[in-house]
């Protein structure tokens, strides 16, 4: 009885969660234009939405911030964790708690704070004539920034596991300093580093509310375009596009994930 | 680990953390206490007295704490059943939290437009059993459901791991010393797991206190929250002096819950788990 009850709950769960995602692949496949009404199957959609320019760029903008951003904030996490790790516990406490706030922080504020900064930067910078635009690189400081946090989250459990002798020994057999940390150290925190970096693009590719406030007129990320088109009627072509990105997103984890564990069944036996 | 510091280590992080962390939110502190010439004032705050925007914070306020308070009495059955399924349960974690968030978040918000509509799935649902249509969006209990929604899952991975790292050893013993099931949950399992639960409030809590977007979609332009207010202010009044007063009042909310969460959670690092 308490199984079956708890097996309905999760069924419950399930569908809360699941539920709003099978509507809109649903609505991807709508021959009517307006959500409220079925018209049949059609797969107009999927081929609109690569003719129109707008949602194109939207995506490029979308996926290259994404790339960038996680790219840069794992690098950026990769630093902060040695340099965090080498520091004495009271200083690393406080410096973690620095790093920490976005994440912590409500979106809202931390999307007003940079695009305040951005504005102050810009009117510092006018006096020489320059100006900051918004748009592609203020955004992708946004992103970033909220980002750090995720990629020192993952790398540093990781590399506080590492005996450091290790790394010593390979020094000691004179293996210069970047040599040794290719072979010894980078090994034994790439899977750290690798779900930073896919958390940072994950958290990236679907943020809106950092975008809204760090982007200016004429720049749009896909959210930001499907934010602005929920007021005049959204495009079919949008839940196509999601729909498309939702399934590859999907498809290319379960295939990684099984690559990732066939090596890692492989060469568990071989490290000792 | 100790290594020699070097400042090509150091540096770039310490200096973005200072340019686009720390030094950013004291421009909302400037901005917030000062008029358009730069002078100190208090204007910008006593701004939130207004009836609209005080009946927004409050509503905001009840708003958070029914959603956080309905995702904590949902997630915890759900911990303690993930946990004792054991086998599979990290799949079933990963699947709940992760994959949903590869569809578009405003998409799926968006989507409950759909299902709650006057002629949406859950009424027609309701019309096919000759159940009378319910009246569902554009109410705050629509974006109850969409915050709800949304933030479950920030409550129920702190739960679950704190229920995860318990000793059963310690839970075994409460039994052996003659405790009731009840007992055992009451006196051992629930403290062990208050951290959990005081993560999962702040995280639930914060973002439901403060989003714009689930009100935008699901309360049509009837229900204001505070997240809409200011939000309102920086992108279509362009008052940034009167929009940072208002965030400096919602950040001693934010401020409030980080401090619960900092006293609970000394070791920060624990939170990594947490992803």
């Amino acid at each position: 009885m308490k199984k079956v009850l708890s097996r309905i709950y999760l069924v419950f769960i399930f569908i809360l969660l699941y539920a709003p995602i099978a509507v809109l692949i649903v609505l991807s496949f709508n021959k009517s234009k307006t959500r409220a009404k079925w018209g049949g199957w059609t797969l107009e959609w999927y081929v609109k939405m690569f003719q129109d320019q707008a949602i194109m760029s939207a995506l490029y903008n979308t996926l290259l911030i994404a790339l960038l951003s996680a790219l840069i904030a794992t690098i950026l996490g990769l630093l902060a964790s040695f340099s965090l790790l080498s520091m004495k516990h009271r200083t690393r406490g406080f410096v973690l708690s620095l790093l920490d706030i976005p994440m912590l922080n409500a979106e809202i504020v931390t999307g007003i704070s940079l695009m305040l900064i951005f504005i102050a930067i810009g009117q510092f910078l006018s006096h020489w004539g320059y100006t900051i635009e918004f748009g592609m690189m203020t955004v992708l400081i946004g992103h970033i920034t909220f980002n750090i946090p995720y990629t020192v989250l993952s790398i540093m459990p990781k590399l506080r596991q590492i005996n450091i002798s290790t790394y010593e020994a390979a020094l000691d057999l004179g293996a210069s300093r970047w040599l040794a940390f290719r072979k010894v150290i980078l090994p034994d925190i790439m899977s750290g580093v690798l779900s930073g970096f896919m958390l940072a693009f994950t958290l990236s590719l679907d943020d809106f509310v950092i975008t809204h406030f760090t982007k200016g007129p004429g720049f749009d990320t896909l959210s930001t375009k499907i934010y602005t088109e929920v007021r005049k009627g959204i495009k079919p072509e949008m839940y196509a596009l999601s729909t498309l990105l939702f399934a590859s997103i999907l498809l290319l984890i379960l295939i990684f994930g099984r690559a990732r564990r066939k090596t890692a069944a492989s060469s568990q036996p071989a490290v000792y | 680990m100790k290594t020699k510091r070097r400042f090509w280590m150091d540096g770039p992080y310490l200096i973005w953390t200072a340019a686009f962390i720390v030094i950013p939110l004291f421009t909302i502190v400037y901005y917030g206490l000062t008029d358009k010439t730069g002078a100190f004032t208090w204007s910008n705050i006593a701004q939130m007295g207004t009836p609209e925007r005080l009946k927004a914070l409050v509503l905001s306020l009840l708003l958070s704490l029914l959603a956080t308070f309905i995702c904590l009495i949902m997630a915890y059955p759900l911990a303690l059943i993930l946990t004792k399924m054991k086998i599979g349960a990290t799949g079933f974690i990963v699947s709940i939290f992760i994959i949903p968030m590869w569809m578009n978040s405003l998409l799926r918000i968006l989507a409950w437009q759909t299902l709650l509509e006057r002629n949406g799935v859950i009424n027609q649902i309701l019309g096919f059993l000759h159940l009378p249509k319910q009246y569902l969006i554009n109410t705050p209990y629509a974006i109850a459901l969409g915050m709800i929604y949304d933030f479950l899952p920030f409550m129920l991975l702190p739960i679950y791991n704190s229920l995860e790292k318990i000793d059963s050893n310690v839970v075994n013993a409460a039994y052996d010393l003659g405790a009731n099931k009840l007992q055992a949950f009451w006196k051992v399992i629930f403290p062990l797991t208050l951290p959990g639960v005081i993560s999962g409030i702040t995280m639930v809590f914060v973002p439901a206190l403060t989003t714009f977007v689930i009100s935008d979609f699901l309360g049509g332009s009837k229900v204001l929250l505070i997240g809409n207010v200011i939000e309102q202010q920086f992108t279509q009044v362009g008052d940034w002096n009167v929009g940072s007063g208002l965030s400096l009042v919602l950040m001693i909310f934010i401020l409030i819950s980080m401090a619960v969460m900092q006293h609970y959670d000394k070791d920060a690092d624990d939170r990594v788990t947490a992803l």
